[in-house]
């Protein structure tokens, strides 16, 4: 039984990522802010599911899909909004964008651009934790696309190895990049590539929130009891591109219009009553989560630009010399 | 006042950071050596790295902190990145820095860039310790010094001591530092000894040393090529030449004013690096001087790198790719025509 305030965490969140990530495909449509943009329409029921089963101060990394996972750990919409837009007020302070949007005081350790960097720096957080004797769970996020980099599997080897109780959260959305994770795959299911680590790992619909966190959940208590890094793979759709202005002519129309039946958004509607929500509170769920989104890009519109020599800033913690010399 | 090798020196340091920080942990190939054999005597600590270098800490210090990893440096910078973050101060080895490319996106596009990207929010106080240069008969993948691949990267701090007083005390200070430094060790100093106080305080990162005054000749001289250019300045005195010599000690950042004031005294300066020569640390100094003392200059900076080629292995090949004291003298002698 999932408590009623949770419940309610949950909705607000998931129809938060929809509209905000729907609203950078309208701004990006309109070519209103500068670089690149990626959405992460299909995965909110992760972003949601996993998030509610961490505490605030638990460790997560990202990806340069971040928005929902952002959004889900608590960074400020404000903030979040003022960075895609470039300006000073921005939660990485305009250096960042949309690719690297991620708050260290919300428990993010990063959102890289460079697939698979993730994994092994969570291992190093969840080493201080098993160092420290802390109990802080950590979990690193990565598309399938990152399955085949050796950066994953060194972490996965050293976490293993060492005993660490992290958990790896692959979402599978079907495509890396422009390539079919069918296509990439050389194991029958994804997750199958753990056996060589002798790694627990689960699948699970990652169209379905409470799917997610309760597998999540289970997970980390799992892992932590046995000492043991546990991958768990959610299988969703990316209907978004790889970027915003990906023609999308390697995704087939039947393919998305199959998906479109699990999208995790209707599911959550479909399944609202079931966790107790009748029609007038999800729609009060649903209208604060629009009217929430709205003012944060209004907020952002309206936010200064950085000056141009705010861009030698934070470099270094301490550099004894000027660095534009 | 004690003599101490440069990897005595370097142990010493350890131990020091390890007892005054518990924060601080190591990780690397083999730092201590026998893993999975520790049920027969004598396995334990077998190696301590591959020059020995950290032998004894795992035994003084455990498992725990002291961490044997397996052949997969991404996977274990990657976790000295997180582990940085969250608040330890590991210092991982790179055996060699010629394996800098399984493992440089780490340095590169993580370690150097979370503190800048995210929005100033964290710090990675990680230490790379890694070894480098040739004159070991070790062919061309474990013989580079690649002193400005590290260097070009902003975000990340480069040292590379000559001595074992420098080396103690600025791997002490590379230790505190906040930022991810890349510490660089020479493995042909290694056995090389001098006076090192046994209190000796932490050195600060981008301050260089004068080895040698002298008023004729500014030779600054990176890293081992410090031997060198003592032993040619010994040979020039002879004929009534004096030379100078810069030790910068750090690269990045760099001591740029000691360069400048010596240039400034002498008007005629060589720049010695073991590196190859096309965008390296040589060529970077003389960009700077000519850039800052232009109108103090006598002649032409010059530079004596080793030749654009790999480290070769036979011994007649690798003694000519490696700048000699011969060439430094020639280069001087050239220089002020005699």
């Amino acid at each position: 039984m999932i408590e009623k305030e949770k419940i309610n965490w949950i909705y607000k969140k998931i129809f938060t990522i929809r509209f905000f990530e729907e609203r950078i495909k309208k701004i990006a449509k309109e070519k209103k802010v500068p670089g690149y943009l990626h959405t992460c329409i299909g995965s909110e029921a992760i972003c949601v599911g996993v998030m509610a089963a961490l505490n605030q101060d638990d460790w997560i990394s990202s990806t340069y899909r971040n928005h929902g996972h952002a959004i889900a750990k608590g960074c400020e919409l404000n903030e979040i909004t003022s960075e895609i837009y470039g300006r000073k007020t921005g939660i990485c302070k305009g250096r960042g964008g949309s690719m690297h949007i991620s708050d260290f005081s919300k428990g993010m350790l990063g959102s890289f651009g460079i697939v698979a960097a993730g994994p092994a720096v969570v291992l190093g957080a969840a080493l201080q934790e098993k160092i420290n004797k802390s109990n802080k769970t950590c979990v690193s996020f990565f598309g399938d696309g990152a399955i085949h980099n050796g950066a994953f599997h060194e972490a996965a080897g050293l976490a293993k190895l060492w005993d660490i109780p992290m958990i790896f959260v692959c979402e599978n959305n079907g495509y890396a990049e422009a390539t079919a994770t069918d296509w990439h795959l050389n194991t029958k299911e994804l997750s199958d590539i753990t056996k060589a680590y002798d790694m627990l790992s689960y699948i699970g619909d990652g169209n379905n929130v409470f799917e997610v966190y309760d597998i999540t959940k289970k997970a980390i208590n799992e892992a932590k009891q046995k000492n043991t890094p546990i991958f768990l793979e959610f299988k969703n759709y990316r209907f978004s591109g790889q970027y915003e202005g990906d023609t999308q002519l390697y995704q087939p129309q039947e393919e998305i219009d199959k998906a479109k039946q699990n999208d995790p958004i209707k599911l959550a509607k479909e399944n609202s009553s079931k966790y107790g929500l009748n029609k007038n509170d999800l729609e009060k769920i649903i209208n604060e989560a629009k009217e929430e989104v709205d003012k944060a890009f209004d907020f952002a519109d309206t936010q200064p630009w950085p000056q141009p020599e705010d861009a030698l800033e934070e470099v270094y913690v301490n550099y004894p010399l000027e660095i534009n010399r | 006042m004690t003599i101490k090798t440069v990897k005595d020196a370097i142990n010493d340091a350890l131990v020091q950071s390890f007892e005054e920080d518990k924060n601080v942990i190591l990780m690397g190939e083999d730092i201590a050596g026998g893993k999975g054999r520790e049920q027969y005597q004598g396995t334990q600590d077998a190696w301590g790295g591959p020059f020995g270098v950290t032998q004894g800490l795992y035994t003084k210090f455990g498992g725990e902190r002291v961490r044997d990893t397996t052949i997969a440096e991404a996977g274990f910078f990657g976790a000295a990145i997180g582990a940085a973050m969250t608040g330890l101060r590991p210092i991982v080895e790179l055996m060699y820095v010629d394996f800098a490319g399984v493992c440089f996106d780490q340095m590169m596009n993580q370690a150097a860039k979370v503190r800048y990207m995210f929005g100033g929010k964290q710090k990675v106080p990680m230490v790379v310790r890694t070894v480098v240069g040739a004159g070991f008969r070790a062919g061309s993948e474990h013989s580079q010094t690649l002193y400005s691949l590290y260097t070009h990267i902003p975000g990340l701090k480069v040292v590379a001591p000559y001595d074992a007083y420098d080396a103690k005390g600025l791997l002490l200070s590379s230790i505190k530092d906040d930022d991810p430094v890349i510490f660089m060790e020479h493995k042909r100093l290694y056995m090389t000894s001098c006076e090192v106080p046994d209190d000796l305080k932490p050195i600060p990162l981008g301050k260089g040393r004068i080895r040698r005054e002298g008023s004729d000749v500014t030779i600054i001289a990176i890293q081992r090529m410090n031997l060198f250019a003592e032993e040619a300045a010994n040979e020039l005195e002879k004929i009534n030449i004096s030379c100078e010599i810069v030790d910068p000690r750090t690269y990045s950042p760099l001591d740029e004013e000691l360069i400048f004031q010596s240039v400034k005294k002498t008007g005629n300066v060589i720049v010695v690096d073991e590196s190859n020569p096309k965008c390296s640390l040589a060529s970077e100094i003389s960009s700077l001087i000519s850039e800052k003392c232009f109108s103090d200059l006598k002649a032409a900076v010059i530079k004596i790198t080793a030749p654009h080629t790999p480290v070769p292995f036979s011994p007649p090949m690798e003694d000519f790719y490696i700048p000699s004291t011969k060439k430094i003298i020639d280069a001087v002698k050239k220089l002020k025509d005699v």
